[in-house]
């Protein structure tokens, strides 16, 4: 996911036909506008809008919660940096897995159990609402916001990888194209047709992968080790590297401190995810819950498998040179490997999978943000709770409408700027101003609101500070060529005080420890009837929000 | 279920206070708790060797495939695994449990006395 935005290469010849790419892509449009019309007309009430209704079946929300979790960019970056530099690529890939067990174990149930459409819900729960709430909805829309603006950043590189059209202009109109249908899907649809959308295209792409797969395999004799050393000698020189850890990160001892920051981040960071934690309450039961967990893992942990092989696949049946001097860079291997096993139609197929993934990340997204702006700040903390579901629907739809918008606004502005970063500030945001908040308020009895709003202040604006003081912001150099490798491309400007580019080594013991801190600095005691009820409710689903039935 | 109601009590809080909540609550947290230890000291073993033990990660076991691509698919098989013995452990040892207690508490019928939230 880190390396989606790769520098576009210019001036570089087209492969495949943008024609057959944008037919395929817009029958895939076309289908699941019919179906979200379809899902869009039992859509009444606040339950309906914001949780489908909470009738979702467990394997039909794992589904979807495979389709919000494999961004295009899990997708293309972890092929192509498996492509070059091999092991390190897998990596990323491990630690997007391992974090569900967070989630399956300490989170899915009992957040299903006591909340109603959003986080907040859970961990206003037992706290002063006000203040609980507000905090947990900022720090809600910060991670939406950086995980948005990553994936419509990445969608302009899409567009030169895919569809053949150069220049900003023309990627631009294309980003507001994507902009505009996502917004249509979510105003219509809500989460109901978001998550029909998420479930068709998590089957497109783990079924297109695991075609590729095969055929890869099948060219090796289905000899895993065979293929690696394809991809070995295609390498050239130096190619035995691939087969082991340290390509990418094992360069300094700083950039093995990224790497274990990294790491910490993504483990913690996924069962912090707002729009992961509200698709628990699209099913009718915590049990349910559990079964949506046990099916999103085992699709995205047999995903990864296959990126695995792919990413090989790519480096020996294309090879890395060629990927690098392809327009998209390093996030062109996966199609061009498609291109090199079938030829054009298989490479329409993958591109227009690649092009639904954006389009139904950026609409879980976007939902997610609109229910914790109408559910949390504007019902909760403006109208104190005097607004009825209905006006609060309404507020949803045009905050998806705000939202769409400032998401194309930003996709234009940020094409081809280097925000790779923002995917990993989205994970260690969520790990260090989400997580804590969680447990603690699930598990820890003499938890208080001071302790919930340390925590989660302290963590989201320590991530904000040590990102914005990193040389992911200003003052990164490349040694060889002098070129800027930081946000901002003038090498003059240079405010970065720390070394580390992820800030999740330091925020995230540290939203830890002021949870506690703030706590016990505090005499607020959280009631005991109000615990009482919550452990109870969380563990035995009693008093729990029914399905909706029509 | 619990015997002694003050008529301050809530539901909630008699179930909490109940023998069999505190055994579900008890077997819930000795399970998931150092499950979640377990996975967590294994990855984060995985994710140091990888990051600072290169050489040995490097080594190969048999053609091309390295001590680090084992441990790798290691990590996908104790995740699918993990997730296999819990769902079924909840599945059998918890859930019934956690429905009576449900039942009990929405339909009113929890000890005797008044209190309800």
């Amino acid at each position: 996911m880190i390396a989606a935005v790769a520098p576009m290469a210019t001036e570089t010849e087209q492969i495949g036909e943008p024609a057959v790419n944008i037919a395929i892509f817009g029958v895939f449009v076309l289908i699941t506008l019919v179906i979200v019309f379809r899902a869009s007309r039992n859509n009444k009430t606040a339950a309906d809008y914001y949780a489908a209704g909470r009738s979702f079946t467990g394997p039909q929300n794992g589904t979807a919660i495979a389709g919000d979790y494999l961004s295009a960019a899990s997708f293309l970056g972890i092929c192509g940096a498996i492509a070059i530099n091999g092991y390190d690529g897998f990596l990323y890939s491990i630690g997007f897995l391992v974090a569900w067990l967070v989630a399956l174990l300490l989170v899915a149930e009992l957040l299903r159990n006591t909340g109603k459409f959003t986080m907040a819900d859970v961990l206003s729960f037992r706290l002063k609402e006000r203040p609980v709430r507000m905090a947990a909805s900022l720090a809600t829309l910060a991670v939406v916001f950086f995980y948005l603006l990553a994936q419509m950043a990445g969608a302009g590189g899409l567009v030169a990888l895919l569809l053949g059209i150069e220049g900003t202009g023309a990627q631009g109109v294309v980003i507001a194209v994507v902009g505009a249908l996502m917004i249509l899907y979510v105003l219509v649809g809500g989460m109901k047709g978001t998550t029909w959308v998420q479930i068709i295209k998590a089957i497109l792409l783990i079924a297109g992968a695991a075609v590729m797969t095969v055929w890869v395999l099948s060219k090796y004799g289905f000899n895993l080790s065979d293929l690696l050393q394809g991809a070995v000698d295609k390498a050239g020189e130096g190619g035995e590297a691939l087969l082991g850890p340290g390509k990418q990160y094992g360069a300094t001892s700083m950039s093995q401190l990224n790497f274990l920051s990294l790491a910490l981040a993504l483990v913690l960071g996924t069962a912090g995810l707002p729009h992961v934690l509200m698709r628990f309450y699209t099913v009718p039961t915590a049990k349910e819950a559990r079964r949506s967990v046990v099916w999103a893992i085992w699709l995205i942990g047999i995903f990864y498998l296959f990126t695995l092989v792919l990413g090989y696949g790519a480096g020996a049946l294309v090879g890395p040179e060629a990927i690098k001097a392809a327009p998209g860079g390093v996030n062109s291997a996966a199609p061009l490997l498609a291109f090199e096993l079938g030829g054009t139609i298989l490479l329409g197929l993958i591109s227009a999978v690649a092009f639904a993934t954006i389009l139904a990340v950026v609409a879980g997204l976007t939902i997610t943000a609109a229910t914790s702006f109408a559910h949390d700040i504007y019902a909760s903390v403006i109208k104190k709770g005097h607004i009825n579901p209905d006006g609060e629907v309404r507020v949803a739809r045009v905050t998806v409408l705000a939202i769409g918008i400032l998401a194309i606004v930003g996709g234009i502005f940020a094409n081809g700027q280097n925000v790779a970063f923002l995917v990993a500030l989205a994970f260690a945001v969520a790990a260090s101003a989400n997580l804590p908040t969680i447990l603690y308020s699930l598990f820890w009895k003499r938890f208080n609101t001071s302790g919930a709003l340390w925590s989660m202040y302290g963590g989201l604006i320590s991530c904000l500070v040590l990102i914005t003081f990193s040389p992911v912001v200003s003052g990164k150099v490349d040694p060889v060529t002098g070129a800027s490798l930081s946000m901002i491309k003038d090498t003059s400007v240079d405010f970065h005080l720390i070394e580390l580019e992820n800030p999740g080594l330091i925020t995230i013991p540290l939203a830890f420890i002021l949870g506690i801190v703030g706590t016990y600095l505090s005499k607020g005691k959280s009631s005991p009837e109000k615990y009482a009820e919550m452990e109870v409710r969380s563990l035995t689903g009693a008093g729990s929000e029914k399905a909706v039935t029509h | 279920m619990s015997e002694a109601a003050d008529g301050l009590e809530t539901d909630y809080q008699r179930v909490q206070r109940s023998d069999e909540f505190q055994a579900l609550k008890r077997r819930f947290r000795n399970f998931v708790f150092p499950m979640t230890a377990l996975f967590l000291v294994w990855y984060f073993v995985y994710v140091l060797l990888a990051d600072y033990a290169h050489d040995f990660m490097a080594t190969k076991v048999w053609g091309n495939i390295t001590v680090g691509l084992l441990f790798g698919l290691g990590q996908f098989a104790s995740t699918f695994i993990i997730t296999m013995v819990y769902a079924r452990w909840a599945n059998t040892r918890q859930d019934a449990v956690a429905e009576r207690l449900r039942l009990h508490i929405e339909e009113g019928t929890v000890g005797q006395g008044g209190g309800v939230a």
